[in-house]
């Protein structure tokens, strides 16, 4: 089964340790390597990218390292593929990176 | 309590190796210096390649390798005419009360006269340190240097949590880890202070920071803008890029900036995690924090690295299994194996503390027995820091 690390037991991410498909079961693994849920991927979620662990409403802070990495710019279900296109930074607008290198 | 078996040194510091230095002030007389450490066992010569006027950034990382407890004792060649002189590294190393010495090769009368002769004076210091018998010591006695570079997405997945948690373990144990790269705290500084222990250091960590962004600046450059290859490889923030470097710090509470300034390359002064307003690349790195007094150094990399040490070994971890593979002659630790959910981040964690321990009792990394002896001074640009206002 395809495995997502969850770094820090705060964490509401978890990322991706090979390519998920679309409707995949993915078991999230915690810190001490206890699986704690398996959400369904909605969507593809590629190696090395964060699959939503709860529903996150627009604003609410997404959390990966026990910290927060930024907020959630829409509405984000549990399995959802979670990147620049759902959150922005508090330090630079997301939108930036959309548009290619600076 | 978990203890290691090192060197004590008459200052009471302790060494996890049992190196002889040969330090040279400048480069004009570095190949002479060579010659010396080439003629006996344990013996590195290191320099620094800036040009011999005085530079308290380039002397402070000297004297500081000078002063390493992992150094048993010192031999300065210098040419003569250098405005940085041996006698004064010497007198900053002293101190420690390890052997020093000085070799001046327009005073002997050429390099053939100064190598014999320093030959002769190595090997008298060689005696010496060969009579030292490793002892169990705590690991309070112990500073941790972590570095990463060469980076890719397992990175910030599983080598830097990884050595994160051996981090956290050495610091629950009473020991020092340290981590540099200012530029790589960029976006995180918010983060990185409310995990200050006051408000001073939180003060000094944003100033830290934001001196570095104004240097970046500056150049042209925003630092706090990640590549196409960062996003297309997953990260969403730049704090999420910025945090998957400094995991690798664990996660206890920062206790203080260490400069490298006129009054001298800061040590950290107990235990707890310190961070170094140091250089932004991987050797200059290791050498400044090594010179700060790390006696070992962990450093992870997803593409794989050969890095080593003059003084230190480098113990060196990839989350990449791919790359343990292709460099197995250079990776010592495999964290990949937390990838595919064969072992726990917890797991990999405690086998890197355990490999630290290892190590500083006298275990070769790989970059030692393929001997490699990295060793790259750095100094700021003073004009740039001048006109910055920094200095």
């Amino acid at each position: 089964m395809k495995k997502a690390l969850q770094i820090d037991g705060k964490d509401n991410v978890a990322t991706a340790t090979s390519d998920v498909g679309e409707g995949e079961v993915v078991e999230v693994l915690s810190p001490h390597g206890v699986v704690i849920e398996r959400p369904e991927a909605s969507e593809p979620i590629p190696f090395g990218h964060k699959i939503a662990l709860v529903d996150l409403g627009m604003g609410e802070e997404v959390i990966k390292y026990g910290e927060v990495i930024g907020v959630a710019s829409q509405e984000i279900a549990a399995g959802v593929w979670v990147h620049t296109h759902n959150v922005e930074s508090a330090t630079v607008p997301t939108s930036a990176h959309r548009e290619g290198d600076p | 309590m978990t203890e290691f078996y090192g060197y004590e040194r008459p200052d009471g510091s302790v060494g996890v190796r049992n190196h002889l230095l040969v330090l040279t002030p400048v480069d004009c007389s570095f190949e002479p210096a060579k010659k010396i450490a080439a003629r006996v066992e344990g013996a590195v010569a290191v320099s620094q390649f800036y040009g011999c006027r005085h530079d308290e950034m380039l002397t402070n990382a000297l004297i500081g390798t000078g002063r390493n407890p992992n150094v048993a004792g010192v031999l300065l060649v210098g040419l003569g005419c250098e405005s940085i002189t041996s006698e004064f590294l010497a007198e900053g190393i002293r101190p420690t009360k390890k052997p020093v010495e000085t070799l001046i090769i327009q005073e002997e009368g050429g390099t053939v006269k100064t190598v014999e002769k320093g030959v002769r004076i190595l090997r008298r210091m060689a005696e010496g340190a060969a009579e030292l018998e490793r002892e169990p010591f705590p690991l309070s006695e112990l500073t941790l240097a972590v570095e990463c570079g060469g980076s890719d997405a397992t990175s910030g997945l599983a080598a830097n949590p990884a050595v994160g948690v051996a981090a956290d373990m050495l610091i629950d144990e009473g020991g020092a880890v340290m981590f540099g790269e200012t530029q790589e705290m960029t976006g995180t500084q918010h983060i990185l202070a409310r995990r200050a222990v006051d408000d001073d250091v939180a003060g000094a960590i944003r100033e830290m920071v934001g001196r570095q962004e104004e240097r970046m600046r500056a150049m042209g450059i925003d630092s706090r803008y990640m590549s196409k290859g960062n996003v297309d490889g997953g990260l969403t923030t730049i704090e999420e890029k910025s945090l998957g470097a400094i995991r690798k710090g664990g996660t206890r509470p920062i206790q203080g900036v260490l400069r490298n300034s006129r009054e001298g390359l800061d040590a950290p002064r107990g235990p707890g995690l310190w961070l170094q307003d140091g250089p932004g690349w991987d050797v200059p790195s290791v050498t400044h924090m090594v010179a700060a007094g790390a006696q070992v150094v962990v450093f992870t990399s997803g593409r794989g690295s050969t890095t080593g040490h003059a003084i230190a070994p480098v113990l060196k971890v990839t989350g990449n299994p791919m790359t343990y593979e292709r460099l197995a002659d250079n990776m010592d630790i495999n964290a990949g194996t937390i990838l595919d959910g064969g072992e726990s981040l917890r797991s990999v964690g405690e086998r890197i503390f355990g490999a630290i321990v290892e190590v500083a009792s006298g275990r070769m990394t790989k970059a030692e027995a393929l001997g490699f002896r990295d060793f790259v001074v750095f100094r700021t640009d003073r004009v740039a820091e001048r006109l910055l206002g920094f200095c």
